[in-house]
């Protein structure tokens, strides 16, 4: 990492943590606003919220490591939590899950190589009467039906086409 | 989707909070002894006792949290709750913030629903505005209360109450010992009341229709309404609003699940009924709810009902306690052993036992309630899992 790219981390934590204060109770928005905006809590991340709220390091990895929507390791920009709990079970949820995995080609706990999707299973999304359900980082998908998966997918990709518009799409 | 009109919905906004305001403490504490309202989250403790509790602790600083950490599986009326009556929950905590002497309230709100926060601070902005929060609510003077969101970041065990408290103060999710309870030994040590959604929107109501309103309604026991949360088999799933005490075979009629094989009350937490027990009421006294009711139709199979339930225990116990750490990988190899037909009877014997030491040991209501369903189920379905 470059040293700019550190301090800018710092620099943005420094101005969460005077949002959320500088205690303990902050350490969680801290987290989420930091994951928010880098995909993960990196090591060093974790070392600046500790020096920041005055706490060991080992206290805020094992808040890290608690969380399953806080991520130490660098995830896809997208990350699809497919909820695997009994209504969206009853509704075919297998049968979403089969084609998220053919059309990344990546099993659920795995990131694509191209660093744009993670594939998670999620417990209850709460939205058992309209199953199955998923969820694209915070955007919620309902009554997914498994030919939907594709533009569900397609969605996605349009966005890193927008935002590089030079760039081609390689697929 | 909400099948019918909801109570919440003929309320008039904020009629309850100014009621509210013209009473003196004690007065509304009272008003909700009258009622019998009980927590909606599930545990079913009466509200008026935890508010006079935490009302009669000394200490300036007081809490009122909103547990929005809605993570039992089939329950979703709180969203629906937080969607289309978000003012009515405001109202409720600043109603419990004047009962009890808080001045600050906390909605936690779960990772999951990260899409209700932007709508939820717009309202709160609106309430700023309209000195429904703030300082001097309503121009009352010793009332300023004010409302903090927190998000979750996907823990189901923080919806337990004390572990939910813990993560607000910025530790792992794990649920403390009780007693000493919130009420004395809440948030940051300071006395802390911790209500369900769906709890503070019925406290809003009664305080704009009265008590004796909702003390008709329902059992002695389990007075009032309560919303239902209703998915599985049945051809209209959606958020219900039943009186408490209504039996199973009734609340299947009106969903459209009449000829289920069983039903799931309460959640992965909950038990399983059978067809056979239809007749048994959803209350506090018989069959408990937070209001998850999951349809199960004829043609599931049982084993794969109990296999996702212990999955999710399995991935959602927080560790920390042996019982329910262990117990609940040794349930679920049970489970995957009847579906493969090697489970002797003796072993699914020692597998109930440690369900049941399971339920007197763990530490905290998801230790306590896990096994409930897998019991639930051997119990009424043996003939069938012994395939």
């Amino acid at each position: 990492m470059l040293l700019t790219d550190r301090e800018r981390l710092r620099a943005d934590i420094e101005a969460w943590v005077g949002e959320f204060g500088a205690d303990r109770s902050a350490l969680l928005p801290v987290l989420q606003e930091t994951h928010r905006k880098y995909g993960k809590v990196s090591d060093h991340a974790m070392q600046v919220v500790a020096d920041l709220l005055g706490i060991h390091p080992v206290e805020v990895y094992g808040v890290v490591s608690f969380y399953s929507f806080i991520e130490h390791e660098v995830k896809g920009r997208f990350i699809i939590r497919l909820c695997r709990t009994l209504s969206c079970e009853m509704q075919g949820k297998d049968r979403v899950a089969r084609q998220l995995k053919n059309d990344l080609g990546i099993d659920f706990g795995e990131t694509t190589p191209d660093g744009r999707f993670s594939l998670e299973w999620a417990s209850c999304l709460g939205m058992c009467d309209q199953s199955p359900a998923l969820l694209v980082n915070e955007q919620i998908y309902t009554q997914v039906t498994p030919d939907e998966v594709h533009d569900i997918l397609e969605d996605c990709r349009r966005m890193f086409t927008q935002a590089a518009p030079v760039k081609k799409e390689e697929h | 989707m909400v099948s019918k009109q909801l109570t919440f919905s003929t309320i008039k906004p904020n009629t309850g909070l100014a009621a509210a305001l013209k009473k003196s403490r004690p007065d509304i504490i009272a008003e909700l002894a009258k009622s019998g309202l009980k927590g909606r989250g599930g545990a079913g403790f009466p509200v008026n006792v935890k508010w006079n509790l935490a009302a009669a602790a000394h200490d300036p600083e007081k809490y009122v949290v909103c547990n929005a950490d809605e993570g039992e599986p089939g329950t979703f009326k709180d969203r629906v709750i937080l969607s289309e009556f978000a003012d009515l929950v405001f109202e409720g905590m600043t109603i419990a913030g004047y009962a009890i002497g808080a001045r600050k309230g906390i909605l936690y709100l779960r990772g999951e629903y990260a899409y209700l926060r932007a709508p939820l601070l717009a309202a709160r902005e609106k309430r700023r505005a309209e000195k429904l929060l703030g300082d001097a609510v309503q121009g009352k003077k010793e009332l300023s209360f004010d409302i903090e969101i927190r998000m979750g970041s996907g823990a189901y065990v923080c919806g337990e109450e004390t572990a939910l408290i813990e993560s607000l103060e910025g530790q792992r999710g794990e649920p403390r010992n009780r007693p000493p309870f919130p009420v004395d030994t809440g948030f940051m040590g300071h006395p802390t009341v911790v209500n369900n959604v769906e709890t503070l929107a019925w406290v809003a109501c009664i305080m704009a229709k009265g008590p004796e309103w909702f003390k008709a309604i329902g059992t002695e026991k389990s007075s009032g309404l309560k919303l239902f949360s209703v998915s599985g088999d049945c051809e209209k799933p959606g958020v219900y609003e039943f009186p408490m005490g209504i039996t199973v075979a009734a609340l299947l009629k009106e969903v459209g699940g009449e000829g289920a094989k069983a039903v799931q009350v309460g959640g992965a937490s909950g038990q399983c009924v059978p067809a056979s027990e239809f007749n048994r009421a959803i209350a506090f006294e018989d069959v408990s709810t937070g209001g998850s009711i999951i349809v199960i139709g004829q043609h599931r199979k049982m084993l794969d009902v109990a296999r996702n339930f212990m999955e999710f225990f399995v991935e959602e116990s927080c560790g920390q306690c042996t019982p329910c750490r262990e117990g609940n990988v040794k349930l679920l190899d049970g489970v995957e052993m009847l579906r493969e037909g090697c489970c002797s009877m003796p072993y699914l014997k020692e597998l109930c036992a440690l369900g049941e030491t399971m339920q007197a040991a763990s530490k905290c209501g998801l230790g306590q309630s896990s096994p409930n369903a897998f019991l639930s189920i051997v119990k009424h379905f043996k003939g069938e899992i012994m395939g």
